[in-house]
């Protein structure tokens, strides 16, 4: 009996398997060919070899990559601009949170979500047409109020120095609003005998909120920025490509890998060394999250990950 | 569970007034406000900026500058867009396409995937949940996938790469199944003796009970596939197949040629293009249907982001 198992399991699930085909399918060849895909990061690229018939070139590509230079500046950006994202945004988020929940007004409570959301909702060609309309030059809003005041007007997008500062702006600008939901959902939750036992002690609001609240969010804020941490080697393409694009001015405080790996493959067509970068990036952001996860892990297994 | 938090919300309040009156909670709660609304006013001024910018006329801009109260205002870069809209109402077009489709089939895809999943019966769902799962933690890259699409499937210039690459989302997939698996399994062992099939469960039991979580999901793949510019970026060079945001990619970063093709086209016959005020006004022409539907939609949203919160 136990030797016609697979197959006997196989029939009896038929139905279930057939409805997990699409799915199987769409991964296999969308992640997972793509996977196998990797080794393009060892070869001479050539277009009639393809991905699996090009020759071998051993860890070539990969030598060019980090003698180009670039291998240590993506990487630096990449990783700075996700930890200031992570601090700035979850410093802001959980503030908005306990500003929102402490407030009395149900409807001003409700506008202000509906305000700080708003942002969340448009992509990040929209987010480039209004920051081409803060900062450009010559008709930036910026400048207007500048020139207006009798001031200097700056030249933003030729100055690599603001870049670091405007990102994080913007980044915060969008998220903020998510995250703050979250955080009030979990502030929500927390169980208010809490708060009416510190109330009957005579515990004033300051000391409701760094007693009560924000240790009750240590959970969430540190499954949330453990999450994040297994990321930091991720850009986020549709941010810095939207702002920044190809302006080569910019790239030494604002290159990110993605950004990079997408140069090297669309304007440079330099697939293998794109592929050694993407590659790189990939087992670096896989060891990060295994190191992230174990770490959520130790800290609640439930909340892990896997 | 929402009448539970409602409950807890409620209590919050009652809690948070008992001390009303009090110095610190009055300064806190006028500190608040008055954070919010800068917050607030900063999160919806950029709107303003580009609305007004729109309805500026162009020679006010290139004297003065992008302002948030036009001092001349003009609907000039809209009645140009709305002269000649054929390229903007095929970018609409591929966008409303792409987007009705894309949520559709996502929807469909999607749910019946979690819902196998979610099967507790069903042997080998923690495998296939790994399956899933692990195409988050490790990818091979931007490359591989796009030598893929290109020189392999040959899905350059295609209406099906629009669709495709948003179709299924890992997130989504586990956010449904802890939503299905909260279903009592009663009802499908009920239906199972009665003679219904795995997929007759799923249509005819498990999607009604699921509107909730299909809504919000819905909403969330829509709004993924309305803002996408990506893949049009990545996959699109055909005009007739540029959706709404690329469309504006394009607007915002190429005037030059933008006009070249208006004068070619015959849509102008001379250089004098309100460039400034029409790359506003584009804006606002695609992020306007998102702006309409937002105060109705944003609950649905808030909704699946405390399910995300709460599973972790």
């Amino acid at each position: 009996m136990k030797r016609y198992g697979f197959w006997h399991d196989a029939l009896k699930y038929r139905t279930l398997l057939l409805m997990l085909l699409p799915g199987v399918l769409f991964f296999m060849l969308f992640a997972y060919i793509p996977m196998a895909g990797v080794v393009l990061a060892f070869k001479q690229y050539t277009y009639d070899g393809g991905i699996f018939g090009s020759p071998w070139n051993g860890l070539d590509n990969f030598r060019f990559f980090f003698d180009s230079g670039s291998a240590w500046q993506v990487t630096r950006n990449t990783a700075l601009y996700n930890i200031a994202f992570i601090i700035v945004n979850n410093v802001l988020e959980i503030a908005m949170a306990i500003f929102l929940f402490e407030i009395a007004g149900r409807w001003f409570r409700r506008v202000f979500q509906t305000l700080l959301f708003l942002p969340y909702f448009i992509s990040w060609v929209v987010v480039g047409a209004i920051a081409y309309n803060l900062f450009s030059f010559d008709y930036g809003t910026i400048n207007a109020v500048l020139k207006g005041l009798g001031m200097e007007p700056v030249d933003i997008y030729n100055t690599a120095a603001y870049w670091p500062v405007l990102l994080v702006v913007v980044s915060a600008w969008k998220a903020v609003g998510y995250g703050s939901i979250m955080y009030l959902a979990a502030i929500t939750g927390i169980d208010t005998e809490m708060y009416e036992a510190a109330e009957i002690d005579g515990a004033n609001i300051w000391q409701r909120i760094t007693r009560i609240t924000i240790p009750n969010l240590y959970p969430t804020i540190i499954i949330l920025v453990l999450l994040a941490i297994g990321n930091i080697f991720r850009g986020d393409f549709g941010m810095f490509y939207n702002m920044v694009g190809n302006n080569g001015l910019l790239f030494a405080s604002t290159d990110v890998i993605d950004t990079f790996v997408f140069r090297s493959l669309i304007s440079s067509n330099d697939i293998g060394m794109s592929s050694a970068a993407g590659f790189y990036q990939s087992v670096l952001g896989f060891i990060t999250i295994l190191l992230a996860n174990y770490a959520v892990r130790s800290y609640d297994k439930d909340r892990a990950l896997f | 569970m929402s009448t539970q938090r409602t409950t807890r919300a409620g209590a919050g309040q009652t809690a948070g007034s008992a001390g009303r009156g009090r110095a610190d909670k009055r300064l806190f709660q006028t500190i608040a406000y008055l954070l919010l609304s800068i917050v607030s006013l900063f999160c919806l001024i950029p709107f303003v900026l580009v609305l007004s910018a729109s309805l500026t006329k162009e020679s006010s801009i290139i004297e003065n500058g992008y302002q948030l109260i036009p001092t001349l205002i003009s609907t000039e870069a809209y009645s140009l867009l709305f002269k000649y809209p054929e390229q903007m109402l095929k970018a609409y077009g591929v966008t409303i396409g792409v987007t009705a489709l894309g949520t559709a089939f996502g929807l469909f895809l999607t749910s019946m995937t979690a819902y196998v999943l979610a099967r507790k019966d069903f042997k080998w769902r923690n495998g296939f949940s790994f399956f899933f799962f692990f195409t988050t933690l490790f990818s091979g890259g931007l490359v591989p996938w796009y030598l893929l699409i290109v020189n392999y499937l040959h899905l350059k210039d295609t209406f099906l790469i629009l669709v495709l690459p948003l179709l299924f989302n890992v997130f989504y997939i586990l956010v449904m199944k802890s939503f299905m698996s909260g279903i009592p399994e009663a009802i499908a062992e009920s239906a199972k003796i009665d003679g219904a099939g795995d997929f007759l469960i799923y249509s005819r039991l498990i999607i009604p009970l699921s509107k909730p979580v299909l809504a919000t999901i819905g909403l969330f793949i829509a709004l993924g596939y309305w803002n996408d510019w990506y893949n049009a970026m990545l996959f699109i060079s055909n005009d007739n197949l540029m959706p709404l945001q690329y469309y504006l990619y394009k607007m915002l970063g190429n005037m030059d040629g933008m006009r070249r093709a208006m004068i070619a086209s015959g849509a102008v016959v001379n250089l004098q293009i309100p460039s400034e005020s029409l790359k506003m006004a584009m804006t606002i022409v695609a992020i306007g249907p998102i702006l309409f539907a937002y105060p109705f939609i944003q609950r649905f949203f808030v909704q699946g982001l405390t399910i995300g919160a709460v599973k972790g």
